[in-house]
């Protein structure tokens, strides 16, 4: 169960936004967790706590294929993002690196910015604690879910190798 | 079938595949760079194994910020060199023989017709042209496949757009893909393939294709892709040291009649004006008309999108005899180390640099706000790059519109966005 605060951005929000280019001599995640959503709102990094939850929009993450981005966020402490839509590297990234993700137009709608969210991944279940309402996310295709209960694409091909 | 599912099924060992399916596929092309390999790298050893899968099918360019901008970024390519070394990779390219890694790998006949390719880099999918499915990962992608040459994919949705007509004067291919996605948006295609035809494709030449396949990714594409006709076939003949057996390649390949799409959009491409995307998205597209009153403090003519030879030669027709305005920086950066040769043999180079022009190694450099022309705060560009996001050429509170060759030359004798009509 993931319990945190949440923090919301709009539609769009590029991988330029989440980390930008300029950081990306460097993919030590401490060093780009400072940097985190920096171009999309330049006090996030000196806001965003440990245990936090981004929600997002439409397209979340589009644009580059820099898994900078999935793991700045991680980094950073932020336990889960929730977006209407995700941007489909953003998507594997996030998986292959053991970023929750959750895809629900209804939580991202009816969240709202500081409200507090529990989450269970297991069913996709997001409850906002401010107003009481559930909603259930899209819920990954078998083959997804090994892989994210294997912690990632890295320990799901050792262990397919050691087979 | 699309040619596109004709290629994933038989790279996953199946007869047919269907859209959502999710299947394993044997990759022909690992591509990294030099900002998503050195992850690839830790993550590769982290797996565990002794050796790569094919030594000859991964390939390395170091050209985001190359040649290197500063010492974090040299030891991210001194990284890939090592590692190159260690697991003797084939196609490793240092600065003199590289160039922008989806202007290269063509032109060194790296990507076949047919093939399966996947990249550590978003505009993986230009291979597209090729009629190769091509499409961008991630590090870890990259590495898992570097390990077993082979990829997760999902079956995407097909939307096919029909062509018709012949590009008017002034007009680019990239006109074509910027009109594209300003109509269907930048998630119009999201995790789908834009599958292009008809007599408009005809007429397109090869590298007009690799820059419309280029900008799928900005429409959220899984993919973009052209079958592969006469024209890629002689593309690949006229290479003088082809990386790979040509002849072996598939350039039958073709979408069935009965094949199906999700959407099938016509597009009339002699109504295509000149366009202009403005800041922040690819997808706000204007015609240039609508563009004419900003004034613009950089203009640069490169990239994986618009750096081949003959966005080049675009380029000199329309500076030859002409003067920049003295306020505006005009960078052209050649995409690779063949089309700097070819610009100096035909006397491009002399053009620009007569011009007031700056001309470049090449690299990615101010495309993605790496280096060789990073923007300070309020400035703007006219580029032919392909992204237009907050701050992408430099300060967050700088501003890139998005067009093609001929309007970005002219844009920089005019010191304001305009058309060559206007010279």
């Amino acid at each position: 169960m993931i319990k945190g605060k949440t923090w919301k951005f709009a539609d769009n929000v590029d991988t330029d936004q989440i980390i930008p280019a300029r950081y990306l001599n460097t993919s030590d995640p401490a060093e780009l967790a400072k940097h985190v959503m920096e171009d999309a709102d330049e006090t996030f990094p000196s806001k965003v706590k440990a245990g936090d939850i981004i929600v997002g929009g439409e397209n979340f993450g589009c644009g580059s294929s820099r898994e900078h981005a999935p793991i700045a966020i991680k980094a950073a402490g932020v336990q889960a993002v929730i977006a209407k839509s995700f941007a489909r590297i953003f998507y594997r990234n996030a998986i292959n690196i053991g970023l929750p993700i959750l895809e629900s137009k209804g939580a991202a709608e009816n969240i709202n910015e500081g409200d507090e969210v529990e989450i269970e991944l297991a069913s996709g279940s997001i409850k906002n604690l401010k107003s009481a309402q559930t909603f259930k996310a899209a819920a990954f295709p078998e083959f997804m879910q090994e892989l994210i209960k294997a912690g990632g694409l890295i320990n799901y091909v050792k262990k397919k190798l050691s087979k | 079938m699309t040619i596109t599912q004709k290629i994933l099924a038989a790279h996953a060992g199946k007869k047919s595949v269907s859209p959502g399916e999710l299947i394993n596929c044997k990759v022909d092309i690992v591509l990294g760079n030099d900002i998503t390999t050195p992850p690839a790298i830790k993550a590769f050893e982290n797996i565990g194994v002794t050796k790569v899968f094919n030594r000859n099918r991964i390939i390395l360019v170091p050209d985001h910020f190359t040649p290197a901008k500063d010492m974090k970024s040299a030891n991210q390519v001194k990284m890939m060199k090592e590692f190159a070394k260690k697991y003797k990779i084939a196609n490793f390219y240092e600065v003199g023989c590289m160039g922008i890694e989806h202007a290269l790998l063509p032109e060194e006949a790296l990507t076949l017709p047919g093939d399966l390719i996947i990249g550590a880099d978003s505009h993986t999918c230009t291979y597209g042209a090729m009629g190769a499915f091509a499409t961008g990962v991630g590090s870890t992608d990259m590495a898992a496949a570097m390990a077993t040459g082979e990829v997760w994919l999902k079956v995407p949705e097909q939307i096919r757009f029909e062509l018709n007509g012949k590009l008017g004067r002034w007009t680019e291919a990239k006109d074509i893909i910027l009109y594209i996605i300003g109509r269907i948006g930048v998630d119009g295609a999201r995790y789908k393939t834009m599958e292009f035809c008809g007599e408009g494709v005809k007429n397109l030449s090869v590298e007009g294709r690799l820059t419309i396949a280029n900008m799928a990714i900005e429409a959220g594409a899984k993919n973009g892709i052209f079958a592969p006709d006469n024209k890629v076939k002689s593309y690949l003949k006229n290479i003088k040291n082809p990386k790979r057996n040509i002849s072996k390649a598939n350039y039958t390949l073709e979408s069935d009649r009965d094949a199906r799409y999700e959407q099938i959009i016509a597009i009339n491409v002699n109504e295509i004006e000149p366009q202009v995307s403005f800041p922040p998205l690819p997808s706000n597209a204007k015609p240039v008309s609508q563009a004419k009153d900003v004034k613009i403090d950089q203009a640069v003519i490169g990239s994986c999108t618009n750096g081949r030879i003959e966005d080049l030669r675009v380029a000199a027709k329309i500076l030859k005899g002409k003067k920049a305005q003295s306020n505006v920086r005009l960078i052209i950066l050649p995409a690779t180390r063949a089309t700097v040769k070819q610009a100096v043999k035909e006397g491009l180079v002399d053009i620009f640099i007569d011009a007031g022009a700056i001309v470049s190694t090449p690299t990615c450099g101010p495309c993605l706000g790496g280096h060789m022309g990073i923007l300070g705060e309020g400035e703007k560009a006219i580029a032919t790059t392909n992204r237009n996001f907050i701050g992408r050429m430099g300060h967050p509170k700088s501003e890139v519109y998005l067009s093609n060759v001929a309007v970005a030359a002219a844009s920089a004798v005019l010191g304001r966005i305009g058309s060559p009509e206007e010279l």
